[in-house]
């Protein structure tokens, strides 16, 4: 099993990121800076969370047009699963890997905290080791995070089953008063058609570790490397 | 060659930033301002003969990099004489 973290200039989570993805595979993942123009041989491929190239013009823009971006396309379209976190999520969008786009929070604020989450989509390649509909404690750390896209694309994810996690409080319930970015449904995180590809704004590398506090991202990491298996 | 592109948000995008403007402008005695939207100015120097080829130039660059369609439109403006 192979798997690649992208380290872009202003990532501060590959290194987070790399330490779940050990304590679960056993093993070390390659860290590629995003100025390589190629890619060693990856089943799975993480854009972590951070603010590349700070954040300029939009979040995510510059970096969705690093030399390593043409690779990951490539290999996202042969197949390889491909994971994007808060920073990851946003770069993910903007080279359209996603559909939509993330946007200023509505309440104008940084939001750092534990959040409740639902699992919409409990048989995915990223979540199939949670139950249908559990609810999960995430950390979330961002600014734009409100996801957007036009109602068709709502439409769309909504009726495919394509929403992994939604905003919701402890008790399940998923409303504007449980949404705290304004994200159109209270999507947190969304898959693409085929399923080989997920884009998360809250953070499960976060919470793999009980002297850090939470532990249900431990569940996401064990899905997608027994997917890969 | 010099040329502006103005970033807005489509319509019915929501904007955080000029609603919260909006309201700042509100409160410190313009009640009359009621409608504010934020969008970004970009001012770009470009080799080029001619104003067609350069505006291809910069539609292209909107496209790929300055604009997100999914939420923004841009408009291109070559500046005479500079």
């Amino acid at each position: 099993m192979e798997i690649s973290v992208i380290v872009f200039p202003g990532s501060n989570c590959d290194r987070d990121i790399a330490v779940s993805l050990k304590k679960f595979s056993k093993k070390n993942p390659k860290m590629v800076w995003h100025k390589e123009s190629s890619l060693p041989k990856s089943d799975l491929i993480v854009l972590p969370g951070g603010f590349s190239y700070g954040d300029y013009l939009r979040c995510g823009s510059m970096a969705a047009n690093s030399p390593i971006m043409s690779e990951i396309i490539k290999n996202a379209e042969s197949g390889a699963y491909i994971i994007g976190i808060c920073n990851g999520f946003q770069i993910l969008t903007e080279t359209n890997l996603l559909p939509g786009t993330l946007i200023r929070n509505k309440e104008l604020s940084f939001i750092c905290k534990n959040l409740s989450l639902k699992v919409e989509n409990s048989e995915s390649n990223f979540t199939h080791k949670y139950s249908d509909k559990e609810i999960i404690q995430i950390p979330v750390a961002h600014n734009e995070g409100n996801y957007f896209a036009d109602q068709k694309i709502i439409d769309n994810i909504e009726d495919k089953n394509l929403i992994a996690f939604r905003y919701c409080n402890q008790n399940g319930e998923v409303n504007d008063k449980t949404n705290p970015n304004g994200s159109k449904n209270n999507i947190a995180g969304i898959i693409n058609e085929k399923g080989n590809i997920l884009g998360m704004m809250p953070h499960p590398e976060r919470a793999t570790d009980k002297t850090a506090g939470l532990t249900d991202g431990e569940k996401f990491f064990i899905s997608i490397l027994e997917s890969i298996q | 060659m010099k040329a502006l592109v103005k970033i807005m948000p489509k319509k019915g995008v929501l904007d955080p930033q000029g609603k919260a403007i909006e309201k700042s402008l509100n409160q410190i005695g313009f009640p009359q301002i009621n409608k504010v939207i934020q969008g970004k100015l970009i001012e770009i120097e470009i080799e080029s003969s001619n104003e067609v080829n350069a505006k291809k130039i910069i539609e292209d660059a909107s496209k790929k990099l300055l604009a997100n369609l999914v939420i923004e439109d841009y408009e291109i403006t070559i500046l005479k004489g500079e």
